[in-house]
């Protein structure tokens, strides 16, 4: 295998799901390519990060309004109480 | 202003969702907020990453959350909550995305446009080991606004893939689903996308020392 192929396998590689023989190729060729070893390690950051990072804080008020609305919504959705 | 504690910093143990989501089930308001509390960043999160807009964020948050008070008795549990709420959410978002283009349709795809080829993508130019771990980049507020700023860079049809199946962890088949595309096609889109982003990440978060030349 050569780098320039690497990208039909790169998904699959990644996501574990690669077909054994084609893998156990591609890991042969990483051992000898750090490119290549760089390349797939960036990208398995680059996915944790994003997955890791709820990057938004709510905006200011908007959680207030969102628990106003929610407890509003919750009463008419329940039966009527009978305690 | 006080930002939102994080789950499991406090000595008192933390309450488990699907216990959470049994209180609720049985009328208990008070774990339903709990609920709310502990997911409502990741929901807004999300949405606002998919349309990329402060009030369409907010809309669809709200959204999802009020359907999930309307649908939470027939939530079966075969999922985690996290997870069937960022689904109503993703679909509430999507609901928008094509509003906004005028489609009624499932697909978000003109139908002339042609699936993307392997062949056509850019191979890694830019290759070097990053300087910190993810763990401590993702502290880091310099972070948050690069990942901001590379996800807004990408297409929409790219970016999207990529939120439904690397963030929310949908399957190929489930974002292909979502989306109203070929998985052939998702898969591409997926590729492009990640490399993108690797690409515009490593440029920044990139030991300049570690630097591999180009050709690869
Ligand atoms: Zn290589």
């Amino acid at each position: 295998m050569k780098c320039e192929e690497m990208l039909a396998v790169l998904n699959e590689y990644v996501d574990g799901t690669v077909d054994p023989t084609l893998c156990e190729e591609f890991e042969k060729h990483m051992e000898g390519c750090n490119p290549c070893q760089v390349v797939v390690d960036n990208i398995r950051k680059t996915i944790t990060l994003y997955k890791a990072g709820e990057t938004y804080e709510l905006p200011i008020g908007f959680r207030d309004r969102l628990h106003n609305a929610l407890r509003e919504k919750w009463k008419q959705n329940q039966p009527p109480a009978t305690k | 202003m006080k930002s939102a504690s994080i789950e499991g910093e406090t000595e008192s143990p933390v309450i488990p969702d699907a216990q959470l989501v049994a209180l609720a089930k049985a009328g208990g308001l008070s774990a339903f907020e709990a609920l709310v509390h502990r997911h409502e960043r990741a929901a807004y999160s999300l949405a606002r990453r998919m349309l990329q807009n402060e009030q369409d964020a907010e809309d669809v948050t709200q959204q999802a959350f009020l359907s999930a008070v309307e649908h939470l008795a027939g939530f079966r549990e075969t999922a985690s909550f996290k997870t069937w709420l960022l689904r109503i959410a993703t679909h509430a978002a999507l609901k928008v995305i094509r509003k906004r283009k005028g489609l009624d349709t499932v697909s978000l795809e003109e139908a002339t446009e042609e699936s993307e080829h392997v062949d056509s993508i850019p191979h890694p130019e830019y290759i070097a080991d990053w300087r910190q771990s993810p763990e401590q980049l993702v502290e880091r507020n310099e972070t948050r606004r690069l990942l901001d700023e590379a996800l807004a860079l990408l297409d929409e049809k790219h970016r999207l893939v990529f939120l439904l199946r690397d963030v929310e962890g949908m399957s190929v088949k489930e974002t292909a689903d979502a989306l109203g595309l070929g998985e052939s096609n998702v898969k591409v889109r997926l590729l492009r996308a990640r490399l993108q982003l690797r690409e515009h990440l490593t440029r920044t978060l990139g030991d300049p020392q570690t630097r591999i030349g180009r050709g690869h």
